[in-house]
């Protein structure tokens, strides 16, 4: 039986988040993996954007700081940059990383910095009552897209990757012991690593798009998942509408705040 | 085939933190046992001697309301 | 260390002064964007703070800039980053973050011409009023405003020593003029400069409050990873740091917020007065246009004219007092600034219609001319 609660601010629950919101699947992966990985609380500093998801460092006792929408990753950058002893780890949505943290979410693959990225992805933003995100897909309803959105989505984890991250995964919340393990991984990876979790909005997306109770949405991820491996032998018709789930990178690149010591060594043998 | 001592099912304790439960029925939905059922929105223990310690239902729960023991550990 | 950073006697634009004086607060982190006229702030750091083992980062905007150096200072590190109007009003959101959560740092806004982007190589004080009322809601802010390289070096560290004793952001304005001027500065020995840092708290981890209520109005500050674990958010919050919305609550952090300025007002004011002893005619202006005014009154005086200036080094909280003490005397007043009269409205507040305001006004591009000032003068007759 895990214990959850030595990671917990138990008198700040019950959790902020709707029935059946994924969002609490996540946190709890992520204490197993900070436990499994064996970190002190001390050593980890947590950051987080604005949104449902940007809500949960409240909840758990580390160092903690609730920035501003967007901008976790400059702020988790500043902490890094500064101490790079501590464990870094940034909680955001689609929204906040996508599109107004957008520049930031680029440019902090591209560095490759030790960052732990997790990417809570449910579609919408939820905290302020369900308009469309960058990550909304064409034709779903959103409170700002009544007749169904008209644009493109992003491929986040695929931004990532094309910009140079070191580690990328996606898993869901129907999976939550995979999803426990590429956290591990993911804190593991010297540089920046991005784990994008399906997290299921019922109340702001499910209910609007006609996508059943949570118990659906969940099922629907059990579904549809397709490993990565399977996914090359499919054609694009047959993935359509489909989740590809599993490490789509974990590569060996120069980590931002390594090279940077380098340069501060070098000097102070000059 | 003999029945080894190890393939005995495991037996497990569920409780479930009524306080906090919202009432989404995720644990009751991804069961594979049926152990549990909603009762007045909340997630109920409503037949315990069927629970085979899987830890299905607590690892879905979103809302840190559910414990799964191993019964004898 | 290089060689030259040790001489002592140097010939520094602003901006190296202003590089040199935050590397002498103790200064380690830098984070910022490359706009004109701030850019050689940056380009100084990158070559120094290495060598210091401190961190230099360009970031991909003034947004994230002012992000890293917020997340820097909770980690522990004196930190500071500097920009221009258009960067300065892209970190605005951040700056009311740092002054909500009490996150010590530095901001230099070394002011061009604007709106937008205005006059990217030439000078203005168009930003005095951005300084103070630039992000949304109701807080205070420190703003200093230097107007000699050797001034902009020890008032860089005074901004340091301020956000550190009061847990705040602190803005330092420069402008064009004295970003780029060369003069002879001499700078002090290490030894010589008296730093402060953020007072670290008695209590032990479990009962510290990062927001407490102390007499002081500043709540002792502890970074990141030294087993303190504790919240920081930008929504407003309690004493223990965590959101709340109870009314109560809310306003006694806001409370607390302007208490701890407006209660040290008095250490954090400084003005200095140039022959206004017996004046007559006050000048009031700051940053290079109090040069201007200065060399005004010294050929004023040379004509006969009872002149002097009230040169403002502290700009924000506003030095209304120190302004309201020449009252009786004064008869006249001029202030002096590259703006439209951002200036002269809060000195028009301040004397509250006791003596006349009159107005040098220059937003063109070009400095302000001592000429000009001493016409104004004259014309006062």
């Amino acid at each position: 039986m895990f214990n959850y609660d030595q990671y917990l601010r138990l008198d700040k629950f019950p959790l902020i988040w709707c029935s059946g919101c994924g969002d609490g699947i996540v946190l709890k992966s992520l204490l197993r993996a900070v436990h499994k990985l064996g970190l002190q609380k001390d050593q980890i500093c947590m950051v987080s954007g604005i949104g449902c998801s940007s809500r949960l460092p409240g909840y758990v006792d580390f160092n903690t700081l609730h920035t501003t929408h967007g901008r976790a990753l400059t702020f988790a950058t500043g902490i890094k940059m500064a101490r790079p002893e501590l464990t870094v780890l940034v909680i955001t949505g689609d929204g906040d990383a996508t599109a107004i943290g957008g520049n930031h979410y680029i440019h902090a693959a591209r560095r490759n910095i030790d960052l732990t990225v997790l990417l809570f992805n449910n579609h919408i933003y939820g905290m302020t009552g369900g308009q469309v995100s960058p990550t909304t897909a064409k034709g779903k309803k959103a409170s700002t897209a009544p007749y169904g959105s008209f644009e493109n989505t992003f491929n986040i984890s695929g931004l990532a990757q094309a910009a140079g991250a070191s580690f990328v995964a996606r898993s869901g919340v129907y999976n939550p012991v995979q999803l426990e393990n590429y956290i591990v991984k993911a804190i593991q990876k010297k540089g920046f690593s991005l784990v994008e979790i399906m997290s299921p909005c019922p109340t702001a997306y499910g209910r609007r798009n006609r996508e059943g109770t949570p118990v659906d949405m969940i099922a629907w991820q059990k579904e549809n998942s397709v490993p990565v491996a399977k996914a090359g032998q499919l054609t694009p018709e047959e993935l359509e509408g489909k989740l590809i789930t599993g490490i789509l990178v974990d590569i060996e690149r120069s980590e931002c705040r390594a090279e940077y010591q380098k340069l501060i060594d070098r000097l102070a043998q000059s | 085939m003999s029945q080894e001592p190890a393939a005995k099912k495991k037996k497990g304790h569920v409780t479930v933190r009524e306080a906090w439960c919202k009432g989404c029925a995720i644990c009751v939905e991804f069961c594979p046992e049926q152990v549990l059922v909603m009762e007045r929105g909340k997630a109920t223990v409503a037949y315990p001697d069927r629970c085979t310690a899987c830890n299905l239902c607590e690892l879905r729960c979103p809302d840190f309301c559910i414990t799964v023991s191993v019964k004898g550990e | 260390m290089s060689n030259a950073s040790q001489q002592r006697v140097r010939v520094l634009t602003g901006n190296e002064a202003c590089a040199e004086g935050a590397l002498a607060a103790g200064m380690r982190f830098y984070a910022g964007y490359p706009i004109t006229p701030s850019s050689e702030i940056a380009e100084v750091l990158a070559e120094q703070l290495p060598r210091y083992g401190g961190v230099f980062i360009q970031m991909e905007d003034e947004i994230a800039s002012m992000g890293a150096i917020i997340g820097a200072s909770l980690a522990g590190s004196k930190a500071m980053t500097a920009t221009s109007g258009p960067g300065f009003s892209l970190m605005q959101e951040n700056i009311g973050y740092a002054a909500m959560a009490e996150v010590p740092c530095v901001i230099v806004n070394v002011m061009r011409g604007g709106p937008s982007t205005g006059l990217p190589t030439l000078p203005s004080q168009g930003d005095i009023m951005q300084a103070r009322w630039g992000t949304h809601g109701d807080h205070p802010i420190i703003a200093l405003t230097p107007f000699s390289v050797a001034e902009t070096f020890s008032l860089t560290v005074r901004a340091f020593n301020l956000a550190e004793q009061y847990r705040t952001p602190v803005i330092l304005l420069l402008d064009e003029i004295l970003g780029h001027v060369n003069e002879k500065v001499e700078l002090p020995k290490d030894g010589e400069i008296a730093l402060v840092n953020r007072t670290l708290p008695h209590d032990p981890p479990e009962r510290y409050l990062p927001y407490r209520h102390t007499e002081s109005g500043v709540p002792p500050m502890v970074s990141f990873g030294q087993g303190y674990r504790y919240h920081v958010t930008g929504l407003a919050h309690d004493e223990s740091g965590f959101p709340t919305n109870r009314a109560s609550e809310i306003e006694k952090l806001l409370d607390r917020l302007h208490r701890k300025i407006e209660q040290n007002r008095d250490h954090i004011v400084e003005v200095e007065a140039y022959e206004m002893e017996d004046a007559e005619i006050g000048l009031i202006s700051f940053g290079s246009s109090a040069r201007a005014s200065r060399h005004a009154v010294r050929l004023a005086r040379e004509a006969g004219k009872k002149a002097g200036l009230l040169r403002i080094k502290t700009l924000w909280p506003f030095p209304d007092q120190e302004i309201q003490a020449y009252g009786d005397r004064v008869k006249k007043w001029i202030v002096a600034e590259m703006n439209r009269g951002q200036l002269a409205h809060e000195v028009e507040w301040a004397l509250c219609g006791r003596a006349p305001i009159h107005r040098v006004t220059v937003y063109n591009g070009d400095p302000i001319s001592p000429l000009t000032i001493l016409n104004r003068i004259n014309q006062l007759d």
